[in-house]
């Protein structure tokens, strides 16, 4: 009985957050060009205000984080996509 | 003097020449002079891909749009560039507003030319009023690949999309 109480039980294990493996799309798809009349497609790299989001978020390598962010503001200037948006998802 | 002559005229000209420039302890000191290089063939042009998308007014009938972008096929055409590919995208919703319009007819076009023509092209732009905005931009190999095989993408969705509808 004693040993039982000094430890504490659970009848579901208690999610630890485990470190998921971030990795970079394009290299893992071998994507080499990102297109930026696919808006879709871009609304993944982008918050919910239309901002680009970090590396550090996404995963992306740095080769084409560049790429990203360089289509991500053609399809702005085309309006395909927004220069400030309010729940954009 | 007579042997430096015939050593300067064996050097092709793209090294340079050789040219007596000091007298020194040593002896003459030559130097290497370029003179004004070969002009560069004129006939072969220098070639990029580029596409070009532009927004026209929503304003215009479907006569004026179609006009309008012959208008700017033509341009290309006429200037030595060569039409690879045209997309018209229809009227599409913008993102934002432009020019207080929030609608807009997009047309895409993948063309071959001289930079110079580029140039022409956006002043083309720039003075008709019908287009709110453009975007041209070089393509490289990747774009290129990248377009080649979306083209056959959407031709073969259109060949299934077709025998559906008849």
């Amino acid at each position: 009985m004693a040993a039982d109480n000094s430890e504490i039980r659970y009848l579901t294990p208690i999610a630890i957050e485990t470190k998921k493996d971030k990795y970079c799309r394009f290299k893992k798809m071998g994507i080499t060009y990102i297109d930026y009349k696919d808006e879709d497609f871009l609304m993944r790299f982008v918050n919910e205000q239309g901002k680009i989001l970090p590396r550090r978020l996404t995963g992306t390598s740095l080769k084409y984080q560049r790429k990203v962010g360089q289509a991500i503001k053609r399809s702005r200037h085309l309006a395909l996509m927004p220069y400030v948006a309010d729940m954009l998802k | 003097m007579a042997n430096s002559q015939q050593r300067t005229n064996a050097l092709p000209p793209e090294e340079g020449l050789l040219e007596p420039w000091r007298r020194t302890f040593h002896g003459l000191v030559f130097r290497r002079i370029f003179l004004p290089s070969r002009p560069k063939s004129t006939e072969r042009h220098m070639t990029n891909r580029y596409e070009t998308v532009f927004i026209l007014t929503p304003v215009l009938s479907e006569d004026q749009t179609k006009e309008a972008v012959k208008k700017f096929k033509d341009l290309l055409m006429a200037g030595s560039g060569k039409v690879h590919h045209e997309e018209s995208w229809g009227m599409r919703k913008l993102a934002y507003p432009i020019q207080k319009k929030s609608t807009g007819f997009y047309h895409l076009i993948e063309f071959e030319s001289e930079p110079e023509l580029v140039a022409k092209l956006e002043t083309e732009y720039r003075r008709d009023e019908r287009i709110i905005r453009f975007l041209t931009i070089v393509m490289d190999k990747h774009h290129v690949a990248f377009a080649e095989k979306r083209r056959t993408k959407r031709s073969a969705k259109k060949e299934t999309v077709e025998p559906s509808n008849a």
